[in-house]
């Protein structure tokens, strides 16, 4: 199973944490640190896979972020690619030419649609189509039940 | 103004701030209104406040004010406030709080919502932070969502039930039933949630996975439908249908087919059919590839099948993406010593990528070349070795010396070859080799008699050219101190003689003594080999003498200690024959550096020195004290 997902700028700024295990505050802060300053240590053409504790890391830079996972050992890192790149392609749907601003700026969104993507540290649904078209109802029913709530009481 | 644009309006604000101390300001201030506005009435605008906060949140700042309100917004009737509520709940609140136990009832009654957007919320927080108790609490929810609900539904309930038995293993057995029944249905969503599960199951309990074996022939007509079906636009990556399912599946049959010849065999073909049509171009493709690699090796399937694994892995290490050829190496570490010859044929691949740039690569082919040493190719893979020591990144250089010596220990062709290949590492890398380098070398060096000659010399001209690697310095004094007779004799069967004076040794053997990258343990060895020199040079034991004078008052004690020592033997013993000091000098005791092991054959030598001129009763009288001596050492 994925342990975390963490966005990151290039400057080290987390943009999303996303924790599939109970870890302390304090403890989140830490692997935060150990991931930004390993991953952002690499060369630019090195290899997407790290070792760290007993967990595998794997990493991809897109554009200005990057985005890296904690996966158990016996997981397939190559799969783990492919689980960043559908995520990515999925945020890129969404927002339509996604880039950092959006995720900063929509942060509540890019969450929506990671809990759509993965549960519990796996992958729920292999589909990119139906992904998005439930990402599409949820968003609107949360638009009608603004709207709903904009109107005036009677 | 919509309340959400607000919320954007406090992040311009925030990344607008110059400084760190202006952006906690801002952060102070947005924080206090909403700890003002949750105190408030329901305004419609709470969720939008959490959402601020949760950014706050992800910037680092103290945020836990909140976690009340997320369990106050989880409990509204409204979506957009659920939504938030549970986001909140799943950023601030772990198993750990006490506030996660307040929303157990409100997960429960979203469970059984009418709108599945609700169920899905908390499916997906319980997957998230659920706890032991809460898990307790609602498996039989979960049960009945596996079982009658849409494949939307399904397949979250599939995956929280995986959670629920991470968290209390003893939750497999009333999941069981519904997850066998759940791979008959057809959506890819439902189905990898349902194998993720059987295989959760299956690690966790053996007669669950016996279970399960039934169900390999079915297991391998799904991946038999995948692999061969055409082109599925909904489900297609890279030319590949449903990698993501097909490795689960992969695994899953992995793990049924473990050490059982039944199971195994009947995914034989299977196997061979998704190692042949896969196509590799792409991650997808090599993602799965990979997966049937490492199941071929890990079930009991037969050697055919296995030599095509051993092949692709081979193939990958000649693939242009990096990351392959590192998975490769990994894959082929594992097997290496189950499938030592077949990993053999890809040893020239391995050893090419010693060259490559990227540390991690170079690190995973250090390992497997030296996994790949045999009696065999020791020759050759050392030369590739030793090319490899002489440009490799600093963290690895330690385990490159350790592991050359390991294989040079284990496989030498001969002790000249052996001393050689040492002599080399100790000049490329001598800094980083192990402490027990230095006896073991003067161990080997000894007991090769016929290459003494060759070994002194050898380590002369070493010593002229550097002595900045100290161990390498301290074998040569060593060295020089006994066999130096063999040096000023000016010949060698081996290799070509130099041409030295005493005064060229005593030099030598001085600017060790007297160079500040020595350390003292270094001075100590270049001491005693000067010391040892007197007993074997005629001419210049004046000079000798000297030199061992001025060491008494030298700063490092121990080294004082020697000189003054040996200074007294010199006053005491002049009359004495040869032999004698030569043996009164290795009673000192043991020195700096040297093990039980050297001081027992410094004195066996001295025996034989003392039987041939002719003193064996004085010999044999300090001899026995001497090995008594050696022998309290060796026991303690």
């Amino acid at each position: 199973m994925m342990h975390f997902l963490l966005l990151f700028s290039r400057q080290g700024k987390l943009r999303l944490q996303k924790w599939f295990t109970p870890v302390p505050e304090r403890e989140k802060k830490k692997i935060v640190r150990d991931m930004t300053t390993m991953v952002l240590g690499r060369k630019p053409r090195s290899c997407n896979f790290l070792h760290w504790k007993d967990l595998k890391i794997v990493y991809k830079k897109y554009a200005s972020l990057y985005f890296c996972c904690g996966l158990d050992a016996e997981e397939n890192e190559l799969l783990a690619l492919e689980v960043l790149h559908r995520y990515v392609e999925l945020l890129d749907k969404y927002f339509g030419n996604v880039c950092e601003l959006d995720i900063i700026f929509n942060f509540e969104k890019a969450y929506f649609i990671l809990d759509e993507f993965l549960l519990g540290g796996e992958v729920q649904e292999t589909s990119k189509q139906v992904l998005s078209r439930s990402i599409e109802a949820s968003d609107m029913l949360q638009e009608t039940m603004e709207e709903y709530m904009s109107k005036p009481a009677f | 103004m919509s309340p959400s644009v607000r919320l954007q309006e406090m992040i311009r604000v925030i990344r607008g701030a110059r400084t760190q101390g202006e952006e906690r300001g801002v952060i102070q201030r947005e924080c206090a209104a909403i700890r003002a506005q949750f105190r408030q009435a329901d305004n419609g605008t709470r969720s939008h406040n959490l959402a601020k906060l949760l950014y706050v949140h992800m910037l680092g700042y103290p945020a836990h004010f909140g976690q009340m309100e997320c369990v106050r917004l989880i409990a509204s009737p409204r979506y957009n406030e659920k939504r938030v509520g549970y986001l909140g709940a799943m950023m601030l609140l772990d198993e750990k709080q006490d506030a996660s136990l307040l929303i157990t009832n409100s997960i429960k009654n979203d469970l059984s919502h009418s709108s599945q957007y609700v169920q899905s919320l908390a499916l997906c927080t319980l997957a998230c932070m659920g706890s032991a108790e809460m898990c307790r609490d609602l498996a039989p929810e979960i049960d009945r969502l596996l079982r009658a609900s849409n494949s939307y539904i399904k397949k979250k309930a599939a995956l929280c039930a995986v959670h629920m038995v991470r968290k209390v293993p003893e939750l497999g057995e009333l999941f069981t039933p519904a997850a066998r029944s759940l791979l008959s249905e057809k959506n890819h969503g439902v189905l990898h949630g349902a194998v993720v599960l059987i295989t959760e199951l299956c690690e966790r309990n053996p007669d669950t996975l016996e279970q399960f074996r039934k169900a390999v022939p079915e297991l391998v007509l799904m991946m038999k439908g995948l692999v061969m079906s055409g082109y599925s636009p909904e489900h297609n990556v890279a030319g590949i249908s449903d990698p993501f399912l097909q490795v689960r599946i992969l695994r899953l049959l992995r793990i049924l087919g473990r050490n059982n010849d039944t199971a195994s065999d009947a995914m034989n073909d299977l196997l061979a059919q998704v190692a042949t049509n896969t196509d590799s171009s792409k991650t997808a493709g090599s993602a799965v590839l990979y997966e049937t690699v490492l199941t071929v090796m890990d079930i009991k399937s037969e050697s055919g099948l296995r030599v095509l694994a051993v092949n692709i892995l081979g193939r990958f290490l000649l693939n242009n993406d990096r990351n392959i050829r590192y998975i490769s190496m990994t894959s082929l570490q594992k097997i290496v010593q189950t499938d030592h010859n077949a990993v053999q044929r890809h040893r020239g691949t391995i050893v090419d990528c010693l060259k490559d740039q990227d540390a991690s690569v170079k690190r995973r082919a250090l390992e497997l070349s030296l996994a790949l040493v045999s009696a065999v190719n020791i020759r050759s893979l050392m030369k590739e070795l030793l090319l490899f020591l002489s440009s490799c990144p600093p963290e690895l250089r330690a385990h490159t010396t350790s592991g050359i010596f390991n294989a040079a220990e284990r496989y030498a062709p001969s002790q000249r070859w052996h001393i050689d290949t040492i002599l080399h590492v100790l000049t490329t890398a001598g800094g980083d080799v192990r402490d027990e380098t230095v006896p073991n070398l003067i161990q080997l060096i000894t007991t090769a008699t016929e290459l003494h000659c060759y070994t002194v010399h050898k380590l002369y001209r070493a010593l002229i050219t550097d002595i900045s690697v100290q161990s390498l310095v301290q074998v040569a004094c060593w060295c020089i101190g006994e066999y130096g007779d063999l040096l000023l004799r000016g010949e060698c069967e081996e290799t070509e003689p130099v041409q030295v004076t005493e005064d060229d040794v005593l030099d030598a053997l001085e600017t060790v003594l007297q160079s500040h990258m020595s350390s003292p343990a270094t001075r100590g060895f270049a001491l005693t080999a000067t010391m040892k020199l007197s007993t074997r040079i005629t001419h210049n034991v004046d000079r000798i003498r000297s030199i061992v004078s001025i060491y008494g008052s030298c700063i490092d004690v121990e080294l004082q200690q020697r000189a003054v020592e040996y200074n007294a033997l010199f006053k005491k013993y002049d009359h004495m024959s040869q032999s004698y000091m030569h043996i009164v000098v290795s009673e000192e005791g043991p020195k700096n550096g040297q093990t039980p092991a050297t001081l027992v054959m410094d004195c066996s030598l001295c025996y034989r020195t003392s039987s041939g001129t002719g003193a064996p009763s004085l010999g044999t009288r300090l001899l026995n004290s001497f090995y008594s001596q050696a022998i309290r050492l060796l026991n303690t």
